[in-house]
């Protein structure tokens, strides 16, 4: 139960700086700069090491996120560095979000594919 | 001459920015955040409900967190497609495209609205129109890292 509201907490505190970072500074940012922006962040935290602490604290409320993402590409690829070398540092990466970036790929084609845009 | 009419020009626009800062509508900001706090919120607990389940179900960490990845890429795809995603998205802001679901929500409504340029470099190549960038920025980074990692720990 407890980590439901954990999830919740977090990953709502996860988008309402989101939607400060939209609302307050300039009117050019666009939902692409922001999920640039949180999978850059994301990625650069997990490096520093200060991105794990929060996901054994939140779960989902800091994976599901796409810093989380980015976390699991930089997490992939030290792994995999701390275990083939520079080659790891190649493959890792792919090899950890490998599930998430081809669901995204094969359903994301296949909805754009099936349904038509309403208007 | 020129100059005159120059200063004039700029004086116009100046005028015309100052007019469009007094009537533009400020965001409302506090009702979106809470909007974008609770929505944002909630698609994370059911990411959390997700990996409770698989958890149960004897998968490990993380194959859990893969899967609520997948599972939620799979719906935010399908109610894009619907139409029900955007029309969340209006009310709910960042909380809509900050989660992993506003991912597949980009790649999905990018794509669909190039269908007269065909299914091959129309859909195909717009697909990736928000997430090639994410991907790229994404993976350099994992890289850099990775390669500092190389270094400092040798």
């Amino acid at each position: 139960m407890n980590s439901l509201l954990l999830a919740f907490l977090v990953g709502g505190a996860f988008c309402l700086i989101g939607q400060l970072i939209m609302d307050l500074t300039k009117p050019g940012i666009t939902p692409g700069h922001i999920l640039v922006g949180y999978i850059s962040m994301g990625a650069i935290l997990s490096g520093m090491g200060l991105y794990q602490p929060l996901v054994d604290f939140a779960g989902a409320g800091a994976t599901v996120p796409l810093s989380g993402f980015g976390h699991l590409l930089t997490q992939g690829t030290i792994t995999a560095v701390q275990q083939r070398g520079l080659l790891g540092a190649l493959s890792g990466g792919v090899e950890a979000a490998a599930a998430g970036i081809t669901a995204a790929i094969v359903f994301g084609y296949l909805a754009a594919v099936l349904f038509n845009p309403r208007s | 001459m020129d100059s005159l009419s120059e200063r004039l020009k700029q004086a116009e626009i100046d005028e015309y920015n100052q007019l469009i800062k007094k009537i533009e509508p400020k965001p409302p900001v506090i009702k979106n955040c809470i909007w974008a706090f609770i929505v944002g919120g909630l698609i994370c607990v059911f990411g959390q409900l997700i990996i409770n389940f698989l958890m149960s179900n004897g998968w490990n960490q993380t194959d859990a967190g893969s899967g609520a990845s997948v599972i939620l890429i799979f719906l935010a795809a399908l109610f894009t497609g619907l139409g029900l995603y955007d029309e969340l998205g209006k009310y709910a802001g960042a909380g809509s495209i900050v989660p992993i679901t506003g991912f597949a929500n980009a790649i999905v409504a990018s794509a669909m609205e190039f269908k007269r340029e065909g299914y091959i470099f129309g859909v195909g190549a717009r697909i990736f129109s928000v997430a090639g960038p994410t991907l790229v920025f994404g993976f350099t980074i994992a890289v850099f890292i990775g390669l500092l990692n190389i270094l400092f720990t040798k």
